[in-house]
């Protein structure tokens, strides 16, 4: 999936399936989308990222037809998609609420959608048979929704969904309730369904890993804006902001003064009379402006001694260790009162070395391994 | 069990009493020989036999049963329709004056009703009979139909109907496979009360109907006018047990379809 050919995006020639073109949703007073342009392609696997409330629900509505769009305009494979009704779109979405119907059987539920569809007769009862295989729920055919766990019922609205093959599948939270191995199950199940009939996928989730592992490409939003639209790696490497940094995984934050940038890197002066800290210079950075690094804990070294030959150093005292098993955080108290998170895989050497609270340590890390954005 | 004290066993009998004994006195004597309502001359199903050979008797009760099925049919889709409209479409001029109309007919006494309708009817030159009283039944009862539809669809999760149409549904036929299934109880409720409104309707009867159609409770109401006769009687009692029936049947559906429910819960789990 995330292989190097598959990359629409980067292709100016590449024909979108969705287009989206200033679309502005207003509800009363209150702007729930603001002003998004984004193009989104055939077979990927686009997942959608933020904080409740901020507009997800409301991007897959529009998509869908269940909401009307106040400004600019959505077209799904080059057709303007305002004023079709949700039948006349060649799309289905798994709703946030299930949304399944509860006079009829699972197998019912899943055969509604195809006896809409010019599928013949006799090949529903295989293609139900096929949905249910899927997500596990042979057993289940003749229960009503009522007599499902939660996770089930989930199972069932995605079987629902998937069963017409549409071209576009619009997945809200599509696997929030279920267990970790199902959930994984089902992701790979997903991007396997992906693969084989080449449907694209909008998936709606509040789960990073869940979109790392899935994903072709993320958008991350806020307050009804898109804050990026990348890759995975590219999201996770190189944030185009601190709120992206912050929201996705674990970061450290020290804020400062741009003081010099020079094409790849800059510097960024953080505390009187210490070296500025190196890092990769990230979008719209001035010199002389504010700005701030951003690093992740796993590219922190952190030693009893001062390395040598590293520019990025800085000491500080251990004030708590998170033992997580494979892997251990360290909090750094620096001079100036901020708090630095460093994590190390648990390899004997480290455990040998004996780390512990109080320790004077120094934290190092190489001139490439963070980057620094504006605020 | 638990052993009643004698105060409650007092109160419930007086209770019943009242309720009750002005229904026995009627069955009783329904079953009398004399053409004196009130003194007993033995036991005779004679006065049922006579009623059979009224044909003004039959011809009321076959009136009402006709007005009563057609105009709760007629109220349930109209008040169904109402009751979607003033659920659904949201904010819209004039919806607060709307929903206000439909119910001001609930609390209108029926004179009023009944004689607005005559008057209507008089106005467009319309006969009066079983087709007046058909649409001056359907025009109240729908309001009760409309409440009683109105309060269910407030609490259906319209992303059902969302999700029927996503799947291929138009809007009548989201409708029609996934709404209406799913609200039916309340929508044949409204049609049961609408039913017994009018079956049990006088006033507005009275206002509507002419000298070619006439309904029970006005036959009846007119010739205890002319004397209490055991004839009467008998057509009440009759009346009593169709209700008795219908009632313990109802009680036994729904209790039956609690304890299968139970059942398919205690499956799912
Ligand atoms: N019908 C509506 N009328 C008014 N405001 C609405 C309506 N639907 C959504 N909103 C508002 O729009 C904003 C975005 O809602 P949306 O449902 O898209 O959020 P979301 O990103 O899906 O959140 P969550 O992750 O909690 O599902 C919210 O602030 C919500 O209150
Ligand atoms: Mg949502």
């Amino acid at each position: 999936m995330n292989n190097a050919q598959f990359a629409p995006w980067e292709d100016p020639a590449a024909k979108p399936l969705i287009e989206f073109k200033g679309v502005t949703k207003n509800y009363g007073t209150f702007t729930a989308i603001d002003n998004i342009d984004l193009k989104i392609y055939p077979r990927e696997f686009f997942a959608l990222l933020g904080p409740s409330g901020c507009g997800k629900t409301t991007l897959m509505r529009m998509l869908g037809g269940f909401e009307t769009v106040t400004k600019g305009s959505i077209t799904i494979d080059g057709e303007d998609m305002a004023g079709i009704p949700p039948n006349k779109r060649a799309v289905n979405m798994m709703f946030q609420s299930y949304a399944l119907f509860p006079h009829l059987s699972v197998a019912d539920n899943l055969a509604f959608g195809l006896k809409r569809s010019d599928m013949p007769k006799s090949e529903i009862q295989g293609r139900v048979e096929e949905m249910l295989r899927l997500v596990k729920l042979q057993k289940f055919a003749g229960r009503k929704p009522h007599q499902l766990s939660g996770g089930q019922k989930q199972r069932v609205a995605l079987a629902r969904a998937l069963a017409k093959a549409p071209k576009l599948l619009l997945l809200d939270e599509p696997l929030g309730a279920l267990d970790k191995k199902l959930r994984q199950e089902t992701q790979f199940e997903l991007m396997d369904i992906q693969e084989k009939t080449g449907t694209t996928f909008v998936i709606v989730t509040h789960d990073q890993e869940e979109a790392m592992t899935v994903a072709s490409r993320i958008a991350v939003m806020d307050d009804g804006k898109l804050v990026q639209v990348d890759t995975p790696d590219r999201i996770y490497e190189a944030p185009n902001s601190v709120y992206v940094a912050d929201f996705i995984g674990d970061v450290n934050i020290i804020e400062g003064g741009v003081s010099n940038v020079s094409g790849e890197a800059a510097e960024l002066s953080w505390s009187e009379g210490k070296p500025a800290i190196k890092g990769v210079s990230g979008e719209r950075i001035q010199k002389g402006s504010s700005g701030a690094f951003a690093i992740r804990p796993e590219k922190i070294a952190i030693s009893r001694d001062k390395p040598v030959d590293v520019h990025n150093c800085v000491q500080g005292v251990v004030e708590d260790i998170a033992y997580l098993g494979n892997m251990s955080t360290y909090y750094v108290r620096l001079d100036n009162g901020s708090l630095i998170k460093a994590q190390t895989a648990n390899s004997r050497r480290i455990a040998r070395r004996g780390l512990t609270w109080e320790d004077s340590v120094w934290l190092s890390w190489t001139d490439t391994a963070g980057i620094i954005l504006p605020t | 069990m638990r052993k009643l004290s004698w105060f409650n066993v007092v109160s419930l009998t007086f209770g019943f009493a009242f309720l009750y004994i002005p229904m026995v006195i009627l069955v009783v004597y329904s079953f009398n020989e004399s053409k004196l309502v009130t003194v007993w001359a033995g036991f005779s199903t004679k006065w049922y036999g006579e009623l059979m050979q009224n044909e003004a008797f039959l011809d009321a009760a076959w009136v009402t049963l006709k007005v009563a099925v057609i105009s709760s049919t007629i109220a349930t889709v109209l008040g169904t329709m109402a009751a979607f409209v003033l659920v659904r479409s949201g904010r819209f001029f004039g919806r607060t004056l709307f929903s206000g109309m439909i119910y001001a007919p609930l609390v209108m006494p029926e004179v009023i009703t009944g004689l607005s309708l005559l008057l209507l009817f008089i106005a467009i030159g319309m006969d009066r009979g079983v087709m007046t009283i058909v649409l001056a039944h359907g025009t109240f009862s729908m309001c009760y139909v409309s409440v009683v539809v109105s309060s269910r669809m407030a609490t259906f999760d319209e992303s059902l109907e969302e999700a029927a149409m996503d799947l291929g549904c138009t809007g009548w036929d989201a409708f029609k496979s996934v709404t209406l299934p799913i609200i039916s109880p309340a929508v044949i409720s409204g049609w049961l009360l609408a039913f017994t409104l009018s079956l049990d309707d006088l006033v507005i009867a009275s206002f509507t109907a002419g000298p070619s159609a006439t309904t029970l409770p006005i036959k009846i109401f007119s010739s205890v006018r002319l004397g209490v006769s055991p004839e009467i009687n008998a057509l009440s009692t009759i009346i009593i047990a169709l209700v008795a029936i219908g009632v313990i049947t109802a009680s036994i559906a729904s209790k039956r379809a609690i304890v299968r429910q139970r059942r398919d819960e205690q499956v799912a789990r």
